[in-house]
C-alpha cells in the first residue's frame, strides 16, 4: 500500500535570475582576465560588451517570466554561461591572430548570438504548447532529410576540407545538418509515439534478448540507409553518427527495448567497418586516429597532434586565459575550442565546462520524465540525447577516443548556424519543461462550469 | 603587481566556474518535484505493485503516518481552522489501520483508484468510494455511488450527510473517523 502525493515544483525564477548574473560575472572575469593577459589593460570595451551580452540575457529572462514561468530554472543561465564562455575564447584568438574587435570573429559570434537569442524568444512567444508541434510530424520529416541532403544539391553545397555538408548563398555559409538535428528530433518524436506499440511487439529471444520481429526493422533499416548514405556522399562521420545515433536513442526511450540499441550498434559498427574498408578519407581520419604521431599521420594533418600538445601543455590547471597559444591549433576557435579551453582554463576547468554540459542534458532528460505527453517525453529525451551525443563526438574527436569528425561544440564553437540551432534547442526544452512543471489542475476542486444550470438555447 | 592580478584572475575564474557548478547542483537538489510514493508500513503482498505515478498526482499532501514534521501545508491548515474544527481523518480499523491525512475544505477523495487522497486497498470499496469535503455547515461525507456503500453506524448513506469529530464511518472493511 502507497500513498501518492504531488510535491509542486517551484517556479524558480529568481533562482534563474541570480544565476543568470552569476554566468554573467563570470564571462565579465573571464573577458577582463584575458584583456590584461594579453594587452595589460581590462579591455574598455568590457562596459559596451558586457552590457550587450547582459541585455540580451536580461531580455530572455523576462520573456520566461511571461510566458514560460514555471519552465526549468537551470537551462537558460547554463547555455548562457557556455555562450559567454565560447565568446571570450573567440575574442582571445582574435587578439592573438592580431584581429581587433571590430573585424575579428567575436563581435560577429555575439551578433549572431543575439540573433539566436532572439529566436529563440521568438519561438517561446510563438509556441505556447510544443504538442502543436505533433502536428507537422511528417513535414519535419520531410524538412529533415531536406536539410540533411541539401548540400549535396550541385551549385548549393560546397565543400569544405574534405566535407560536404555547408550550403551557400551568395555571401551566406550555413550548415543545415544542425537545424536538421532539431527538425528530425521533432519527427522522430512523433512518429515513434504513434509507432512505438508495434515496433516493441517482442520477437524471437537470442542470448538473453528479446529481438524485435523482422517485419519491424524497417524504419532502423532506412534510418541506418539514410546515415550511410551521408557518411558516404558528404563524407561526414559526425552528422551521419548525430543522426543515426538520435534514432536509435529515441528508439530505445519509445519502446524500453535494449534489443534495438544492440541492432542499431551492431548496424552502425558494420556501416563504419566497410565504409573503413571501401573510402579512403575514411581511412584517412581512421589513421589520424589510431597513430596521430606516425610520420604518415602528421603528413596529412598535425592538427589533432597540436591539440593534443595544447591540452598537454595547459595541465591541471592550465596557462591562464591569454597565456597559451592555442591559435597554433587551426581551427582552435571552431572544431578545437574544446582544447584551446584545455590548455588556457586546463583539466579542471574544462571538467566544470563538462559538468555544465551534463548538467543541461540532465535538466533535458529530467524534463522528458516529467512531461506529461508521449510526444513532449520523446521530444525532450531526444533534445537532450543530442546535445549529449554532439558533445561525446567532439570531445571524443578531439581526445582521441573516436575519430576525429566535423561537428561543433553547442554553444561554445564559433559558428551561426550551430548558435541558432542550439538556442532554438534550448527554447523548445523550456517550453516542454514548463509544460511539465506547471501544477496540475485540482481535479477535486469542481469546475465552476459544473456549477451552472444547463441552459436551454432555442436553435430555431 | 600585474602578475600577481593575473593569477588571482585565472585562479579566481576556475573557482568561479566550479562554484556556479556547485550552485547548479545546489538548485537541483532543492528542485525535486513529480510525485511522491510513500510505502506504508503493514505492507500486503499487493502492496508490491508500483502505482502509477504520473497519473495518479494528488495535489493533496498525504503524508505517511505519523510523519515527524507536519508538511507545511497541513500546519498551515491548522492555524487557519478554528479551534473545534476537524483537520485529520484518521483510519481506525481496516487494512489501513493507523493512516492519517489532513482533511481539506475542497474535499478528498476516497476509494481505490490511485488519484484518491486515501487509497483503500479493499476490496469491498469501489474505486471511487466517498468524498468528504466541507460544506457550509461542517464537514460532509458523501457516497459516490458506491457499490458496496458507506456506513454512520447502522445507516447507509444516500445523501451528503455531516459529520463531527469521531464519528465513525465505514466503507467496506475500513473505518475512519475525523480527528481534530
Amino acid at each position: 500500500m502507497t500513498t501518492v502525493s504531488a510535491i509542486p515544483a517551484r517556479k524558480g525564477r529568481n533562482v534563474e535570475l541570480a544565476l543568470l548574473v552569476f554566468a554573467v560575472g563570470i564571462v565579465a572575469l573571464a573577458y577582463a582576465n584575458v584583456g590584461l593577459a594579453v594587452e595589460g589593460t581590462i579591455p574598455p570595451s568590457l562596459i559596451a560588451v558586457g552590457t550587450g551580452f547582459l541585455v540580451i540575457t536580461v531580455t530572455f529572462h523576462l520573456v520566461m517570466r511571461w510566458r514560460a514561468p514555471y519552465a526549468d530554472p537551470l537551462i537558460l543561465p547554463i547555455a548562457t554561461l557556455l555562450n559567454g564562455l565560447g565568446l571570450v575564447m573567440i575574442n582571445r584568438l582574435d587578439l592573438a591572430n592580431g584581429r581587433d574587435l571590430a573585424e575579428g570573429m567575436a563581435l560577429r559570434q555575439l551578433m549572431w548570438s543575439a540573433i539566436a537569442a532572439g529566436l529563440a524568444i521568438a519561438a517561446l512567444i510563438i509556441l505556447r504548447d510544443h504538442r502543436i508541434l505533433r502536428r507537422y510530424t511528417y513535414l519535419a520529416g520531410a524538412l529533415g532529410f531536406g536539410l540533411l541532403l541539401l548540400p549535396l544539391v550541385p551549385g548549393l553545397g560546397r565543400e569544405n576540407y574534405g566535407s560536404r555538408i555547408w550550403i551557400a548563398i551568395g555571401p551566406f555559409s550555413f550548415q543545415p545538418g544542425e537545424v536538421a538535428k532539431i527538425v528530425l528530433a521533432v519527427f522522430f518524436a512523433g512518429y515513434l509515439v504513434q509507432t512505438r506499440d508495434a515496433l516493441s511487439v517482442a520477437g524471437r529471444r537470442i542470448l538473453g534478448f528479446t529481438l524485435p520481429r523482422a517485419r519491424d526493422l524497417g524504419p532502423i533499416l532506412v534510418a541506418w540507409m539514410l546515415s550511410v548514405g551521408v557518411l558516404v556522399l558528404e563524407k561526414d562521420l559526425g552528422s551521419s553518427l548525430l543522426f543515426f545515433g538520435l534514432f536509435v536513442a529515441m528508439l530505445y526511450v519509445a519502446t524500453e527495448r535494449t534489443s534495438w540499441v544492440a541492432i542499431g550498434l551492431l548496424l552502425f559498427g558494420v556501416g563504419a567497418w566497410i565504409a573503413n574498408m571501401i573510402f579512403s578519407h575514411v581511412q584517412r581520419r581512421v589513421l589520424l586516429w589510431l597513430d596521430t604521431f606516425s610520420r604518415e599521420a602528421l603528413d596529412t594533418s598535425d592538427q589533432l597532434a597540436r591539440g593534443l600538445m595544447g591540452m598537454a601543455s595547459g595541465g591541471m590547471f592550465g596557462t591562464g586565459l591569454g597565456r597559451g597559444r592555442p591559435e597554433l591549433t587551426y581551427f582552435a576557435e571552431s572544431d578545437f575550442i574544446v582544447p584551446s579551453f584545455g590548455e588556457e582554463i586546463g583539466l579542471v576547468g574544462l571538467f566544470a565546462l563538462l559538468l555544465l554540459y551534463v548538467l543541461l542534458v540532465e535538466r533535458g532528460l529530467r524534463t522528458a520524465i516529467g512531461a506529461r505527453d508521449g510526444f513532449g517525453k520523446l521530444l525532450a529525451s531526444g533534445l537532450a540525447f543530442s546535445v549529449a551525443l554532439q558533445c561525446f563526438v567532439v570531445v571524443g574527436g578531439v581526445t582521441r577516443v573516436i575519430p576525429l569528425t566535423g561537428l561543433t561544440m553547442p554553444f561554445l564553437s564559433q559558428g551561426g548556424s550551430s548558435l541558432l540551432a542550439n538556442w532554438t534547442l534550448v527554447a523548445l526544452l523550456l517550453r516542454i519543461s514548463d509544460h511539465a512543471r506547471r501544477p496540475v489542475p485540482d481535479p477535486e476542486v469542481p469546475h465552476p462550469v459544473s456549477h451552472e444550470k444547463t441552459q436551454v438555447v432555442k436553435v430555431r | 603587481m600585474t602578475e600577481i592580478t593575473i593569477t588571482i584572475m585565472r585562479l579566481g575564474l576556475l573557482v568561479a566556474l566550479w562554484a556556479f557548478v556547485i550552485a547548479v547542483v545546489g538548485v537541483l537538489r532543492g528542485d525535486l518535484y513529480g510525485t511522491q510514493v510513500t510505502p506504508r508500513r503493514p505492507a500486503p503482498p499487493r502492496a508490491a505493485t508500483p502505482r502509477p505515478a504520473a497519473r495518479g498526482s494528488n495535489p493533496a499532501a498525504v503524508p505517511a503516518e505519523q510523519r515527524p514534521v507536519p508538511r507545511p501545508a497541513a500546519r498551515r491548515f491548522t492555524t487557519r481552522s478554528p479551534d473545534r474544527d476537524p483537520s485529520h481523518l484518521r483510519v481506525t480499523s481496516g487494512p489501513l489501520a493507523g493512516t492519517s491525512l489532513p482533511l481539506r475544505e475542497a474535499g478528498i477523495l476516497i476509494g481505490r483508484s490511485p488519484e484518491s487522497a486515501l487509497v483503500l486497498d479493499d476490496d469491498f470499496a469501489s474505486g471511487r468510494h466517498a468524498r468528504i469535503y466541507k460544506g457550509p455547515e461542517g464537514w460532509v461525507v458523501e457516497d459516490l455511488g458506491s457499490t458496496n456503500g458507506t456506513f454512520i453506524g447502522p445507516m447507509r448513506l444516500s445523501t451528503p450527510t455531516p459529520v463531527t469529530a469521531g464519528t465513525e464511518i465505514r466503507f467496506g472493511t475500513t473505518v475512519v473517523e475525523l480527528r481534530r
